[in-house]
């Protein structure tokens, strides 16, 4: 189907001799979101690694946009320019400024012209209102404010596809709302997104689509409304009724 | 006082000689230092790559000036390669040599530490927004671990003028070659010389390591408030 970004099909991964991913299939939907929820260990974290290659995976293959890629694939560091990714743990450059940080990308990744790329961060700073942190170092931000950056950093090499590693996990209940926010502001302009949460609320809010991992498998993939009304699966109406939502 | 001994170190050219003796042992610890920190930050990022080859290779070239002591290296080169080799170099460079391969190495050493020891997040971020290896090294893991390299690097870079007093085994006229000659000429004039010659030279030795050191264990301090802080 012409709509489909990514396509995940029979992906396995392995650590050691473990299998730790089994036959992972599922489809993203260009301009859509697909929230990936699950118990903690249950291979979401590997799984949305493996999409930019951050983890190797060793069966099946992922195709994104006109490129198949199969255990193996060496050539991850032209495509992560089109995938962006966003960590639990911020990992911002403490060594750079927040403007350094978000053009390292553009400037030397993508060799963009610099008054073009600094006009573009300039505006994304606004939209998540830092525009005065600009030239602050991480280590002066709050841990909401180097989040929302790291969004920025990503923003700003235009991905055509983002990746959200439980962005809001580390933070303090009352920075979790600004990061949450500024995704839901992506999500209503469309863009393609995976989110790994543990934000139940936030997650219904959002996704289009929910992928239900339990120890490294899939086990119910269905409508984000489908899912949170109705699940299928006695594994998810017990994951849900344990979450305080 | 007519006689006193510290007089031998102001008798006709002594103390010009000293300084000069000093001069070449600081010129070898400096090409030695410059090289040997290029080199050593080049095989330092060699080490971390997951290369099992190069990493064999470049252990051994570790281990090899760690474990065989300074003067043994200096007679190595000095007396073996000329004559089994047919490499003939004069003494100053070959001792330029022997030290910038002996700082390569430690520093390479110093520099694999603060490379790994920079969290693996950091590699995973840089990845993500498209950075290749080369870029990587230089813009995230070279830049945050040289705070981490500065202080092991001082203390190696006054290891090393401390052993440029090896010097005299291979014939250098380094400060404390010269040093030795002034003592034997003027050994009827003056009997404690020796004192006086070494007093001095481990005056110049000291004026040049001790603010080093000082300045190792200020960083080092630095470094542990930042951590902390």
């Amino acid at each position: 189907m012409a709509n489909e970004l990514l396509t995940v099909t029979h992906l396995v991964k392995n650590y050691g001799k473990k299998e730790v991913l089994h036959d992972i299939n599922f489809t993203v939907e260009k301009g859509s979101v697909t929230v990936l929820l699950g118990p903690s260990g249950s291979g979401k974290s590997t799984l949305i690694r493996c999409l930019n290659g951050l983890e190797e995976f060793h069966g099946g293959q992922i195709n994104f946009e006109d490129q198949t890629i199969t255990p193996g694939f060496k050539k991850w560091q032209p495509l992560r320019q089109h995938i962006g990714m966003v960590f639990q743990s911020y990992d911002l450059f403490p060594n750079r400024t927040v403007i350094d940080n978000i053009l390292l990308g553009p400037l030397k990744v993508q060799k963009r012209d610099k008054n073009e790329a600094l006009a573009q961060a300039r505006q994304l700073l606004k939209e998540v209102q830092l525009s005065e942190y600009e030239n602050a170092y991480p280590r002066q931000l709050s841990g909401g404010q180097k989040q929302r950056i790291a969004i920025v950093r990503a923003l700003t090499l235009n991905p055509d596809f983002m990746l959200f590693d439980e962005v809001t996990a580390s933070l303090d209940p009352e920075m979790v709302r600004g990061v949450l926010e500024v995704i839901e502001g992506l999500a209503a302009r469309k863009m393609t997104m995976l989110v790994v949460t543990h934000e139940m609320n936030f997650a219904k809010q959002i996704a289009d689509k929910v992928l239900f991992l339990e120890n490294g498998k899939i086990v119910e993939e269905s409508s984000g409304h489908q899912f949170f009304e109705q699940p299928q699966t006695q594994r998810a109406q017990d994951f849900l009724s344990s979450m305080d939502f | 006082m007519a006689h006193s001994g510290i007089n031998i170190l102001f008798e006709g050219r002594n103390m010009v000689r000293l300084l000069g003796g000093l001069w070449i042992s600081a010129k070898i610890a400096i090409v030695a230092i410059v090289v040997g920190l290029i080199l050593g930050l080049i095989l330092g990022a060699l080490r971390t790559l997951h290369n099992p080859i190069l990493r064999v290779i470049l252990r051994l070239y570790l281990e090899f000036f760690r474990v065989i002591p300074t003067v043994v290296l200096l007679f190595l080169f000095y007396y073996i390669l000329p004559q089994n080799f047919n490499i003939n170099m004069g003494a100053e460079s070959m001792a330029m040599l022997v030290f910038a391969l002996w700082f390569a190495a430690e520093m390479s050493d110093i520099v694999r530490g603060g490379i790994i020891s920079v969290s693996p997040h950091q590699v995973d971020a840089g990845k993500a927004i498209g950075l290749n290896r080369l870029q990587l090294y230089y813009y995230v893991l070279i830049p945050q671990s040289i705070q981490l390299m500065i202080p092991a690097t001082i203390n190696l870079v006054s290891r090393i003028i401390k052993t440029t007093s090896l010097l005299l085994l291979i014939s250098v006229m380094d400060v404390i070659n010269i040093g030795q000659q002034i003592i034997e000429a003027n050994g009827q004039r003056y009997e404690n010389g020796a004192f006086w010659v070494y007093g001095f030279i481990f005056i110049l030795y000291f004026i040049l390591c001790y603010p080093l050191s000082l300045w190792a264990r200020h960083l080092e301090r630095k470094e542990v408030v930042t951590a902390n802080g």
